[in-house]
């Protein structure tokens, strides 16, 4: 159990007095981003007032201290995810790491008429680099079919992938429905067909624990500012060999060996040969910050807080019989929905002049709304802070969803 | 000024009924149409206008697409208004009704059912949605001025 009330006195976009519209301000879109609690703003204000310097080549103590420091980031990521310092690669955030995978790997080993499978619940940062990849060398992306209310099954996998098949990216957790896909038993079908599976953690890293080694998926992406840390920054983790066998698809000072005139270049060994230019260093101190804040919460208490505020939203949202909910059964703390009669957006403007700040729209998952059969969709989405009043606020706008033109009254 | 009595009730409800009831979304059938696209970053709007003029006037506005309330409301009322106006008019109604929207100083005589958007602005998300019909009736009737029709 966590103390969600005790916690929120940690982030100052809580406890500030924020207003919108007027209204105290009711964060329901954690799936897009989070708060910072103070000690993540700590540590990133200390670097610059305290710690500057960049890293590579310490020949000077706070150079070197950096350097410790970056290290010490790659060991906290990997024992978030159960992975080797030497398998965590520091981007810009999920989407980068995406790209990487798609330009460093895939471009280089995919030929023509290979297959990415992919599902129709995907962000666009887990399609369109894939398009890409596809255009690049003449592969062809594949839609894995998802069960009538959304999910990713083993079985449909098993009924889609061939032996052309070479690449598996899917989202652990879908952004827009929330269901929890079962990537160990997926990794395993990938494998037995020599396919590698590529996975997006954005919407899973922030809130259960994952165990790369236990699921034995081949890259694993996620985002900082998803999990409590800055914006800016976020982790590609990839198998050690895999990540050798990968180019960095950016080069620049920090990631060679030597080069000369006749050009020639060699590179240093992953990670590091992916992090080419100076590293977001305040951004991985946040992040480094933020992983053990949350480490120090817990993923499992986090994981049980938000299934307990998933099934009393719905059983709330549902008693107003004013809503369509989506996702109803879905694992995450997300909460996907439509109030009756009423369009996407016009919702979310009405919960806007609340103070509740909830995403409309089809969350850059644009494929989705064909399969849910609705151009737009409302989403609130929580994380260890949001409480039950939060929720309540909620559940109160809808029942007076009728009256959404108010907002421009 | 509008010929209707202003309050708020009346502004709902010609909104909704604009929004319910659009008298001019579709894909015209007849010959003689330019065509644009205007979609929105930021919402789901994605609507197509058709708009056909002759001797410098609005013979017939329309639209087809998807789109929030205030943006099938907007347009709806703006292809509404321009029809019948010639080019000057309709433009000077179309820069008076962003004046609006933007909050400045505005002449409310020219804009009739438009000023039920008055408020608008408030909800700075949906500003786009507001004017994305007008924005674009603006820039086809400015292009027509400009070739000579």
């Amino acid at each position: 159990m966590i103390d969600s009330k005790l916690l929120r006195n940690d982030f100052p976009m809580l406890t500030n007095g924020i207003k919108m519209q007027g209204k105290p301000l009711v964060w329901l879109d954690n799936a897009s981003t989070t708060f910072k609690p103070l000690c993540v703003l700590e540590a990133v204000s200390k670097y610059y007032t305290h710690e500057t310097s960049n890293s590579h080549r310490g020949d000077y103590d706070l150079c070197f201290n950096m350097d410790t420091k970056i290290m010490e980031a790659r060991k906290t990521l990997a024992s978030l995810l159960n992975a080797e310092p030497k398998e965590i690669v520091f981007t810009a955030g999920t989407t980068m790491s995406i790209n990487q995978v798609a330009f460093g790997y895939a471009a280089k080993y995919l030929k023509e008429g290979d297959e990415i499978l992919l599902t129709e619940a995907e962000h666009a940062s887990n399609v369109l680099p894939w398009y890409k990849v596809c255009e690049m060398t003449g592969a062809v992306t594949r839609f894995i079919p998802l069960t009538k209310e959304g999910r990713l099954t083993a079985e449909n996998l098993e009924k889609t992938i061939s032996s052309k098949t070479k690449i598996i990216a899917v989202a652990q957790v879908t952004n827009v429905l929330g269901y929890v896909t079962p990537i160990k038993e997926l990794a395993a079908i990938a494998h037995k067909h020599g396919a590698i599976i590529v996975v997006d953690g954005a919407q899973s890293v922030p809130h259960m624990k994952i165990d790369v080694k236990d699921l034995d998926c081949d890259f694993l992406s996620m985002s900082g500012h998803k999990m409590c840390g800055p914006t800016g920054v976020g982790v590609l983790y990839g198998k050690f060999d895999l990540l050798q066998k990968t180019d960095p698809f950016m080069t620049g000072g920090g990631m060679n060996a030597k080069f000369n005139m006749c050009g020639e270049a060699s590179y240093l060994e992953a990670p590091v040969k992916f992090e080419a230019g100076t590293l977001n260093l305040e951004g991985i101190i946040g992040l480094d910050a933020a992983v053990k804040y949350i480490m120090n919460i817990g993923l499992d208490n986090i994981n049980e807080h938000e299934k307990a505020l998933k099934k009393y939203a719905v059983e709330q949202l549902e008693k107003t019989g004013n809503v369509t909910i989506y996702n109803a059964d879905s694992e995450a703390g997300i909460v996907t929905f439509n109030i009756k009669d009423v369009f996407a957006q016009d919702a979310a403007t009405f919960l806007n002049s609340k103070g509740i700040a909830c995403r409309s729209g089809n969350h850059c998952a644009k494929i989705l709304n064909d399969f849910l059969g609705t151009p737009a969709t409302v989403r609130a989405s929580f994380y260890f802070y949001t409480t039950k009043e939060d929720i309540d606020a909620l559940v109160d706008a809808v029942k007076h969803g009728k009256e959404f033109l108010d907002a421009y009254f | 000024m509008p010929t209707f009595e202003l309050n708020p009730q009346m502004m709902r409800e010609i909104i909704m009924d604009h929004y319910s009831n659009p008298r001019h979304k579709g894909v015209p059938t007849g010959e003689g149409y330019t065509k644009t696209h205007s979609s929105a970053v930021n919402c789901i709007d994605d609507i197509d206008i058709y708009l056909k003029s002759s001797n410098g006037k609005v013979v017939d506005a329309m639209w087809e697409g998807t789109a929030c309330t205030i943006s099938t409301a907007s347009t709806d009322i703006v292809c509404e208004q321009c029809i019948g106006k010639d080019y000057k008019d309709s433009l000077y109604m179309i820069e008076q009704y962003l004046k609006m929207i933007d909050e400045k100083e505005y002449d409310d005589s020219v804009l009739d059912e438009a000023i039920v958007f008055m408020n608008t602005g408030k909800q700075a998300a949906r500003i786009h949605c507001a004017t994305m019909g007008w924005t674009a009736i603006k820039e086809m009737l400015e292009a027509e001025e400009k070739k000579g029709n």
